[in-house]
């Protein structure tokens, strides 16, 4: 989890941290990659219409406006690539601008990972855990949701590990 | 809680232009995954707004489902919406 050292953001990550990490920052880099599918629900959730009832105006500025969303979307999450170490454990060292690159990466990957586990506004995450480690504790659906549960700690951490804005 | 809004003193011409240019608001709507201290932070990152002002408007989303984060020409609104799903936030345009 980040704290905050001098005029940074600091956290140390154990291997299997940073292996997660990676792997769900390329996750994301994939989706944005390979054809975007506008039907998958999680591509929708990052690329909103932005006219929900005018359909050919939200798709006449997504024309232009797309590609460079989609190409900020891709840089943040390979801010996170970048500042991880490549395996094993380590520290990462954020200035202002790597934080805010990582705060919005991990919340692209906390949207992708919450829209496919249809995690709802009174979703109990614990309970959603519990239920699933009860089902088969192996489960895909048990590493998503600790996955996810993981990035909402870390995204908060360091959202408290900031400057404060004025 | 607003911050007191102050009239700017202007000359008839560029109200009317004002006026012409402002039926548009960005509306945020409420969405189960991000995180309530995120949505503030965005609010106060992007807009320049208070922190009480940023996290009322935060408030306003979860409680009530969607609130308006600014209101202006169109084209500001479109800007500040795209702006916002950089931030992933879900953000649409409308007439106020």
């Amino acid at each position: 989890m980040f704290r905050r050292v001098g005029g940074q953001c600091v956290a140390t990550f154990e291997h299997d941290e940073v292996r997660v990490l990676r792997k769900v920052a390329a996750e994301v880099v994939g989706l944005l990659t390979e054809g975007m599918d506008h039907t998958d629900p999680v591509v929708s959730r990052l690329f909103p219409d932005i006219y929900p009832e005018l359909p050919d105006d939200s798709q006449e500025f997504r024309l232009y406006t797309e590609g460079d969303l989609k190409t900020g979307k891709i840089d943040q999450a390979g801010a996170i690539l970048a500042a991880l170490p490549d395996e094993g454990e380590g520290e990462v060292r954020l200035d202002g601008e790597a934080a805010e690159a990582w705060l919005r990466a991990i919340n692209d990957a906390r949207l992708a990972m919450g829209t496919r586990l249809e995690i709802q506004a009174d979703t109990d995450l614990g309970e959603e855990l519990d239920d699933a480690v009860l089902e088969d504790a192996g489960s895909s659906r048990v590493f998503q949701l600790s996955v996810y549960a993981y990035l909402g700690y870390l995204q908060e951490s360091l959202l408290n590990a900031l400057p404060e804005i004025k | 809680m607003a911050l007191p809004q102050v009239a700017p003193v202007e000359t008839p011409e560029i109200e009317e232009e004002q006026a012409a240019d402002r039926p548009w608001v960005t509306v945020v709507w409420d969405d189960p995954v991000n995180l309530m201290s995120y949505v503030t932070w965005v609010f106060q990152k992007l807009f320049g707004y208070s922190k009480e002002k940023a996290e009322q408007l935060m408030m306003d989303v979860h409680t009530k489902g969607k609130a308006v984060v600014s209101t202006g020409a169109r084209e500001r609104m479109e800007m500040d919406a795209n702006q916002l799903h950089g931030y992933g936030l879900w953000a649409t345009v409308d007439r106020a």
